[in-house]
């Protein structure tokens, strides 16, 4: 195989877990698109500040699938503070590493957890909207 | 089981071919250059697979260069060809959709003054005659198209564009590398100036090639050394390979390739009627007998890949070379993909040790992959 995937990344890819979406979420979030080969869209529920639940669907590659998987399986159950803080790092960890030019993948999975717990604040009006702050900051 | 469906990347080498070559690694092992009799052994198997392959191709002889592959092939002539005549005339003509080692020596060319132009082609993948002719003018060195591209498979009219470069004066070089065993190859007929074949893609060994350049002109070395192949090519002759080459293109000629079309359209047709929403990319009459390039829609094509390779079936994304770098394919860009389709390719290139229950096999497991891929897909209808 030209690229190298650990077993778990192969485990991961063959086996996601969390796969499909939340009904009603408190947070979504999309990242990535289909030009680049990566699109992911994850649903959160979040419960007395603790992501509750956690779904993702993907169009991407067999370390798109295996990061995501694996990033979900670690912050559910996780506080909102604690999975803000949540790193790459960790999941290149987990999966026992990733090839070089894959390693952009457990990023983007970062991206978009923080971007679904962050429409979820704005939702609930813990957050200012990020829209209207990039308007005001102009404005300043 | 196991099924190897990626014979444009490389191909098993034929058993034929390697009972030939033995005796050249240990017994009749001299040196083409030694003047003693093993040396003169050597250089007797070397002359006579220069005889044989100028009699398939219907080239002369001394102007086929031995290399250690198409990519050293494309490379010499590019660069050696420009740079030997960069006074006389310094724009290089290429198609879009060459293989990347011809675009890379024209990119260093053009970093070294030469003006590089690319000939357009249209969605199946054939040079858009119009262009071209307007493109061609009295300053063009030397042109290059490949006779057939290697992701798509499409078939270009090399004789055609031979004879419209030389009508200005200008030189031509064809990459032929994946046009054997389908294409019969005339050089002289065809007027074609320079050539690249290497052995590994016609069931013959790795690191052996071929550059077929006419010495009438100029050509500067791109390796210097011993002087071998009239101080073109420097480097002891690969004889075991050379041999091994020349047995591989007379087998290639002499076997008909009839049922892999028939196994190819065969896979084809079960895709078609069994898996939903996916598309052939490129040309289905001008192309070779072995080739499916196949868009699944919304699933990424490394993924499938991957998947199959755990099957046991081996396939490829684009071209194989490209497969680790995440770069999506400049071919089926060319010819009109749109930027979200570009990711959701398989190629599948069958060769002549496939069989029917093989293609089966990787029918019925692409179904699987196919529809749990899309199972979990993000891209909404």
């Amino acid at each position: 195989m030209a690229l190298k995937y650990t077993k778990k990344v192969m485990d991961n890819f063959l086996h996601p877990k969390n796969i499909g979406e939340i009904k009603n979420p408190d947070g979504y979030a999309e990242v990535g698109n289909p030009i680049c080969g990566d699109m992911l869209t994850f649903t959160i529920k979040v419960k007395n500040k603790k992501i509750t639940d956690i779904k993702y669907l993907s169009f991407g590659c067999a370390s798109n699938i295996a990061t995501a998987s694996v990033m979900t399986e670690k912050v559910k159950g996780m506080t909102l503070e604690k999975a803000k803080k949540f790193k790459w790092e960790t999941i290149i960890n987990e999966l026992g590493g990733l090839p070089k030019q894959k390693i952009h993948c457990s990023v983007l999975v970062i991206k978009g957890l923080q971007k679904a717990i962050e429409d979820y604040e704005t939702k609930s009006g813990k957050k200012t909207p990020h829209r209207i702050k990039t308007h005001l900051s102009k404005k300043l | 089981m196991q099924v190897y469906l990626d014979n444009s990347a490389t191909t098993k080498l034929d058993k034929r071919v390697l009972k030939k070559m033995y005796p050249y690694f240990s017994e009749n092992y001299g040196n083409a250059s030694s003047i003693h009799f093993m040396g003169e052994d050597a250089n007797k198997a070397l002359d006579e697979a220069k005889k044989e392959i100028g009699k398939i191709l219907n080239c002369g002889q001394k102007n086929i260069i031995f290399t250690s592959g198409a990519s050293e092939a494309n490379n010499l002539i590019i660069k050696g060809i420009a740079r030997a005549n960069k006074e006389k005339r310094n724009t290089i003509l290429v198609s879009e959709i060459e293989h990347s080692s011809v675009l890379a020596p024209v990119e260093q060319l053009g970093k070294e003054g030469f003006k590089i132009k690319y000939i357009p082609v249209d969605e199946n993948g054939q040079i858009k005659m119009s262009e071209f002719e307007k493109m061609l003018d009295e300053k063009v060195l030397l042109v290059s198209v490949m006779t057939v591209n290697n992701e798509i498979g499409t078939i270009q009219d090399i004789k055609t564009i031979s004879k419209l470069t030389h009508k200005k004066g200008a030189l031509f070089h064809t990459d032929a590398v994946q046009a054997v065993p389908y294409l019969k190859l005339d050089i002289n007929n065809s007027e074609i100036d320079f050539l690249s074949l290497s052995a590994h893609k016609f069931y013959g060994p790795k690191g052996v090639g071929l550059a077929y350049v006419n010495r009438k002109y100029k050509i500067f070395p791109i390796i210097d050394g011993g002087e071998q192949e009239y101080g073109i090519r420097s480097g002891t002759h690969n004889i075991p390979g050379i041999v091994g080459m020349a047995e591989a293109l007379k087998l290639a000629y002499k076997e008909k390739t009839t049922h892999l079309k028939e196994l190819r359209d065969y896979m084809w047709d079960r895709m078609k009627a069994e898996i939903p929403n996916i598309n052939l990319n490129g040309d289905s009459r001008s192309r070779i007998p072995n080739n499916l390039n196949v868009r699944f829609e919304s699933i990424e094509g490394e993924a499938i890949v991957i998947e199959l390779s755990t099957k046991g079936i081996c396939v490829g994304t684009g071209s194989a070379c490209s497969s680790k770098k995440l770069r999506a394919s400049h071919v089926l860009k060319a010819i009109g993909l749109k930027d979200e389709h570009l990711n959701s390719n398989v190629r599948f290139t069958l060769g002549k040790f496939n069989t029917k229950k093989e293609i089966d096999h990787t029918v019925d497991s692409l179904k699987k992959v196919v529809k749990r891929l899309r199972s979990f897909t993000s891209i909404k209808k």
